[in-house]
């Protein structure tokens, strides 16, 4: 062998150490990539980021395997949020129509909001008043077209922002800071003594009793962000929760 | 997306506290990573990390006709291509106001100061003398590319090599031992107001949640600070406490940019 | 093979890749890919609005790749700006990635991929092709598969992988004179149906020596795709 390929195999033999090591860690939680076969065989079902070719399932984009029984899917590391009908999303105006207000939603398409889907009843003319243009609001997602996302404030949970601020997350990370039936969340909410709203698109609201608290929140769902993978999530931000609660709190 | 103006009135509300988001004081600088050597097709180069921003610089170098009111000293170039890989709010196309802004600023620092000693770069006088370009390439803007070219500039001078030179001719691609001629090391700062709060090295969110920004430049001489250049950019006005205050601190964060570069010679 | 290399690689050796994801944080997705000294760093942005709106496409996505160089990346420098050189290897470099994303899949928007070259030392359109393609699958883009991209060359008469510099610039002496022997071969591959999406040859060759240098890009490509997918699943 010559040095280059010596050292190029003992590299190998690292990465692989580094790569089964990991296996072990994350059992269920293989990352695959693009144009990867991930399963074979008839008996699977190709789920969300997935497609049958022949035979075989590969994978179409980067992101974790998952298997349910017969369903494989991949759920993605990275990308840009993409709206459902259903989702609650903060967003802020950025401009005004004779019928209501576009939305900027970090999404690849505009979100606009019509009258009509507002509770109560507003005048065409006060429109730029009753939301002026960077108006922060939650609101739901109320279907897709080809060229923009329809919103709706019809709902009990939508509202306008006040106080408090924003923070931006990779939307891939959402559903990890929300955890199983809201568990997550629940836990800086109760910890904090904060108000928070998860938008699905990314946008994190955040409002305290104090800036401590609120900077506390924001940490705690950076953690979140940065380590999504790892199991005991929730114990180990309980954790570190209560090692850093503002101490008046204590 | 821009900046929400609920987080503008948060970030307002916490300075008037005298915090910030990320738990800095007002005048505290990111974490700051200097690399040397970015390019080996440039005569100097730097990569600089300041927080979340990265911008790399190299130096070029070559011989031109003097200007003519300067026919024994070499020419210097700044020039910052804000490429829209380093963030969503760069367009494509000719510089704009910030492009010429950033290069401007950096430009007046090094020039003002004379770190390069320009009347040692005379090969024939009136006819050659070295060109020293500068080119500033972000790759994440993170808040703050101004202190952090600047950084990346100087570093990327402090590591520059002459050219060899062949009959009066550069022979590109090979350099000499030799360094730069070069003098004192300055440091611009830039400070952000936000409100009636001044504060050094903003992240992204902070630099729009400003309107004015007061970028100086300084050398160290000995115990005292010599101000090379002074430029106030942006909406609204200052009162001459706030100008004389802002220096002073910035004289004192300065002071310790500049040991910390120096380092790099 | 006859001749040596000038850096002593065999001949189906690439200069050392690096590769690396996420490295510019404001972007959707982005990479870092290397061959020895051509350096490219790539940043993508979107799906996101094209602007102007005339530009949009009913049925898909646009792909608009910017492939730039540093004025500091080259040994005389460069001025920084566009010139009909870059231009023409954005579009090689958008036309050789379309085929392996689902475009459709996002109509009416645009996805922006951003190439800087930090340092060149030839091949360096491989460079971001290879770097542009990683970008994407980290930006979350839906892919049918990867794309790898590597040059080969002609050294008088032998085939090369991962032509540098000096392979670029590479002469014989005949009759005193020194001559450019040199041939270059810019390819593509897409990772799956192992077919070429991007092609861009200088020099002479004969039919026979295309076909080699096709084999022997694919089989480079194939070793440079592992690389790849390492990168990705490295995180």
């Amino acid at each position: 062998m010559t040095k280059e390929e010596k050292k190029t195999t003992k590299k190998e033999a690292k990465t692989e150490k580094k790569t089964s090591e990991k296996k072990t860690q994350d059992k269920k939680r293989q990352i695959v990539v693009p144009g990867e076969v991930i399963a074979s065989g008839k008996d699977f079902l190709p789920g969300d980021g997935t497609r049958r070719e022949g035979d075989e399932i590969i994978a179409l984009r980067h992101g974790l395997l998952e298997r349910a029984e017969k369903l494989i899917k991949v759920i993605p590391l990275g990308g840009v949020y993409i709206p459902r009908p259903g989702n609650t999303i903060i967003g802020q105006v950025t401009d005004l129509s004779f019928n209501g207000w576009f939305i900027d939603l970090r999404a690849p398409h505009e979100g606009f909001l019509p009258v009509a889907e507002c509770m109560g009843y507003i005048n065409k003319k006060d429109i730029g008043d009753h939301f002026p243009i960077g108006e922060v609001l939650v609101c739901k997602v109320r279907g897709i077209s080809a060229r923009n996302t329809e919103l709706t404030m019809k709902d009990k949970t939508c509202k306008k922002l006040i106080g408090g601020f924003l923070i931006k997350v990779n939307p891939t990370r959402v559903p990890r800071i929300i955890g199983r039936a809201g568990s997550m969340v629940s836990t800086i909410k109760n910890e904090t003594g904060c108000s928070i709203i998860v938008g699905q698109n990314g946008l994190i609201w955040i409002k305290g009793p104090n800036t401590d608290a609120e900077m506390l929140a924001r940490d705690a769902i950076n953690r979140i962000v940065e380590k999504p993978f790892i199991d005991g999530l929730t114990d180990h931000i309980k954790e570190f929760l209560d090692k850093n609660k503002p101490k008046e709190k204590k | 997306m821009d900046l929400a103006n609920i987080t503008k009135a948060k970030i307002l509300e916490m300075l008037n506290e005298g915090k910030r988001m990320d738990g800095r004081g007002l005048l505290d600088f990111r974490d700051l990573e200097i690399e040397t050597e970015a390019s080996s097709k440039a005569e100097g180069s730097s990569k600089v990390k300041l927080g979340d921003t990265e911008v790399i610089v190299g130096v070029k170098m070559d011989l031109m006709e003097p200007y003519p009111d300067s026919p024994d000293e070499g020419v210097m170039m700044v020039t910052a291509e804000l490429s829209p890989l380093a963030s969503d709010k760069f367009e494509s196309g000719p510089p704009g106001i910030n492009s010429i802004t950033l290069a401007r600023i950096v430009d007046r620092s090094i020039r003002e100061s004379g770190l390069i000693d320009t009347k040692q770069l005379c090969v024939e006088k009136g006819e050659k003398v070295w060109a020293v370009m500068i080119d500033i390439s972000p790759i994440n803007d993170g808040g703050n590319l101004i202190d952090a070219s600047s950084i990346a500039a100087v570093v990327a001078l402090l590591n520059t090599k002459m050219p060899k030179l062949e009959e009066d001719k550069v022979k590109y691609g090979e350099l000499t031992d030799k360094p730069l001629p070069l003098n004192k090391i300055p440091i611009n700062l830039t400070a952000y107001k936000i409100g009636d709060h001044f504060i050094f090295d903003p992240i992204s969110e902070e630099q729009e949640a400003s309107e004015m920004k007061l970028a100086v430049s300084l050398v160290f001489e000995k115990d005292k600070a010599i101000i090379n250049g002074a430029l106030k950019e942006g909406d609204g006005s200052l009162t001459i406490t706030e100008v004389v205050e802002t220096v002073e601190k910035m004289i004192k964060q300065g002071k310790k940019l500049h040991d910390k570069i120096s380092k790099f010679k | 093979m006859t001749l040596k290399r000038p850096d002593g690689r065999k001949f189906d050796e690439t200069r050392k890749i690096e590769a690396k994801i996420n490295v510019i944080k404001r972007a959707d997705g982005s990479a870092f890919f290397s061959f020895g000294k051509s350096k490219a760093i790539a940043a993508v942005y979107g799906p996101k609005q094209v602007i102007p709106k005339h530009k949009e496409n009913p049925q898909k996505a646009l792909l608009r790749c910017n492939y730039d160089m540093t004025p500091f990346s080259v040994t005389e420098r460069k001025r920084p700006g566009p010139s009909r050189r870059s231009k023409e290897i954005s579009h090689e470099i958008t036309k050789a990635l379309e085929p392996a994303l689902l475009l459709e899949q996002f109509p009416n928007t645009v996805i922006d991929v951003f190439i800087q070259i930090i340092e060149a030392d030839a091949s360096t359109r491989c460079a971001a092709v290879n770097a542009a393609a990683l970008a994407l699958a980290a930006a979350g883009i839906p892919m049918k598969e990867l794309v790898s991209s590597v040059s080969i060359g002609k050294l008088d008469k032998d085939l090369v992988v991962d032509v540098n510099k000096d392979e670029e610039d590479f002469t014989v002496s005949k009759g005193g004179k020194e001559i450019k022997a040199a041939t270059d071969v810019a390819t593509a591959f897409l990772s799956r149906s192992e077919k070429v999406s991007l092609l861009h040859m200088d020099g002479d060759l004969t039919s026979e020596e295309l076909k080699k240098a096709l084999e022997l890009a694919k089989k480079s490509c194939e070793k440079i795709s592992k690389v790849q997918e390492k990168t990705l699943k490295e995180i």
